[in-house]
């Protein structure tokens, strides 16, 4: 279980996160929607330790994340960056296995790529894609690659940023889709943050939305629609009317 | 006035407080050297990319440098008949200066823009961030190898610019000046000393060092989009090419300044 507690971020005077309670379950899916510039990223960012919280605790499965001993931590987490971030002079194979290449998961080479090339084929990518530069690839696929990767080590915990940003609305359901099933069948804990409804439609057990540096509402997603909190009827409707600003 | 002082010192504060920075990224990467794990592979492909890809430009440089020194110490000697010391001034005008930083200035601008910029642009990608979420330390695994790379190969590339500025040298002087030629070998062996060599390899030490740290520290620090991508590459290259200057100044002064 992910437990986030009073957690505060400022960059300067803008204030992004101002007390963000949130938890999250062992074996959920849980989606932080919000509008761009809410601070969802800096949230995944702080919960990971890649931006240091001013204040507030951040726990998993009751340990503090700032006492916890860096590489045993992250060895948990799986991530799939917005832009899929994968490494330009690494072929996607390298890619996907970069965790079984070196460090204390790694593998011996032949294994490793056979491992990568399974994984690419679970998010459906045929395996003469290995071999590719990530430049060679296409937005989906580079998303894809990033999918397969996140998942290559088995991680206890995944975070899906943005994950269907820049794609078109088949290859976004393709990749709802994919999140869904992998998630299940790991039994992955997931947070994925968007501010896409079908994505929050097709991977959330629960819901939280981030707005004004707090979480205004969350539960599960099957009560979203039924919620009256208006900062949430706006957003899942898309209206330029009501509590959330238009204009940021 | 006390204005005046005020925006004085601000810049001064400023510049000192960068110099902070690098001071403390650079004790950062020293350290990393001594703890696991150790990247072979970007180490080696740190030593292609540094040493290996720089010789045809290092090479170039030195041998019209070489050239053109001839040319002027045979042009400046002839004013008081000085004009035969022209094997020994190209060999220690090489060696002890010119050699190391020009190579040391070309590296800046070849091998600093280009790690600055390569790591500005993984930052932004947030490819930074994926290598921490795949349990890797950019510092070990991005500067550690760049920086030993550039420390162990450019006193390689300064003694090889050093020995083809003196052959540019050689090939005018002999070809369009009327020197002969065993003489000119002879002189300049007979006048380099060992000192001479050592000094020119342990500027380029420091000159590889800082060219590749500097590349590594503005990448890292890089701001967001392409302003700030040209930003980190910019500043990277000013940053070592002054600071090769200063430190060839300090080392000289080290060195042969009794």
């Amino acid at each position: 279980m992910i437990e986030l507690s009073h957690v505060t971020k400022s960059f300067g005077s803008n204030h992004v996160l101002r007390g963000v309670d949130l938890v999250v379950p062992k074996g959920q899916s849980m989606v932080v929607i919000g509008g761009s510039g809410t601070g969802k990223s800096v949230l995944l960012k702080c919960i990971l330790g890649l931006v240091r919280p001013d204040s507030g605790t951040i726990t998993l499965d009751g340990q503090d994340v700032a006492q916890a001993e860096r590489e045993a931590f992250l060895a948990r987490f799986g991530m799939l960056f917005q832009g899929g971030a994968l490494f330009d002079s690494l072929r996607v194979w390298e890619n996907v296995a970069f965790r079984l290449l070196r460090g204390p998961l790694r593998r011996p080479k032949t294994e490793a790529r056979e491992i990568a090339i399974e994984k690419l084929r679970r998010v459906g990518l045929k395996p003469e894609t290995a071999d590719l530069f990530p430049a060679e690839l296409s937005g989906g696929m580079q998303k894809r690659v990033g999918l397969a990767r996140a998942i290559a080590a088995a991680p206890e915990i995944i975070f899906f940023d943005e994950p269907t940003t820049g794609l078109d609305p088949i290859m976004a359901g393709v990749i709802n889709d994919l999140i869904r099933e992998i998630v299940t069948e790991m039994g992955a804990t997931a947070i994925t943050i968007t501010h896409d409804m079908t994505s929050v439609r097709a991977i959330a057990d629960r819901v939280a939305m981030l707005h004004g540096g707090v979480i205004q509402w969350t539960g599960p997603v099957a009560e979203l629609d039924a919620t009256p909190d208006p900062y949430v009827q706006q957003f899942i409707h898309g209206r330029a009317e009501g509590p959330i600003a238009a204009v940021r | 006035m006390t204005r005046a002082v005020a925006a004085l010192g601000r810049p001064v504060l400023a510049a000192l407080a960068a110099f902070g920075r690098v001071a403390i990224y650079a004790a950062q990467t020293l350290a990393a050297l001594v703890r696991p794990p150790f990247y072979g592979r970007e180490f080696l492909a740190a030593l292609v990319h540094i040493g290996w890809l720089s010789l045809p430009v290092v090479g170039l440089t030195a041998i019209f440098t070489g050239g053109a020194l001839a040319l002027q110490i045979y042009a400046g000697g002839q004013r008081f008949n000085a004009e035969a010391v022209v094997p020994q001034i190209v060999a220690i005008g090489m060696v002890r200066e010119l050699g190391p930083v020009l190579v040391g200035l070309m590296i800046a601008a070849r091998v600093t823009s280009s790690i600055a910029a390569e790591i500005a642009t993984m930052k932004v990608t947030e490819q930074i961030d994926a290598l921490v979420t795949l349990s890797t330390n950019p510092m070990k695994y991005l500067t550690l190898p760049r920086v030993l790379a550039g420390t162990l190969t450019v006193p390689m590339l300064v003694a090889v610019g050093d020995i083809i500025g003196i052959m540019g040298g050689f090939l005018v002087a002999t070809g369009q000046l009327g020197f002969n030629k065993a003489a000119y070998i002879q002189n300049t062996l007979d006048f380099l000393e060992s000192a001479d060599v050592v000094s020119s390899l342990i500027k380029g030490a420091v000159f590889g060092f800082i060219a590749t740290l500097m590349g590594c520290y503005h990448g890292m620090q890089s701001g967001r989009g392409a302003m700030g991508v040209g930003r980190a590459t910019k500043s990277s290259v000013a940053g070592a090419s002054i600071m090769i200057l200063a430190a060839n100044f300090l080392l000289t002064s080290v060195m042969f300044g009794s």
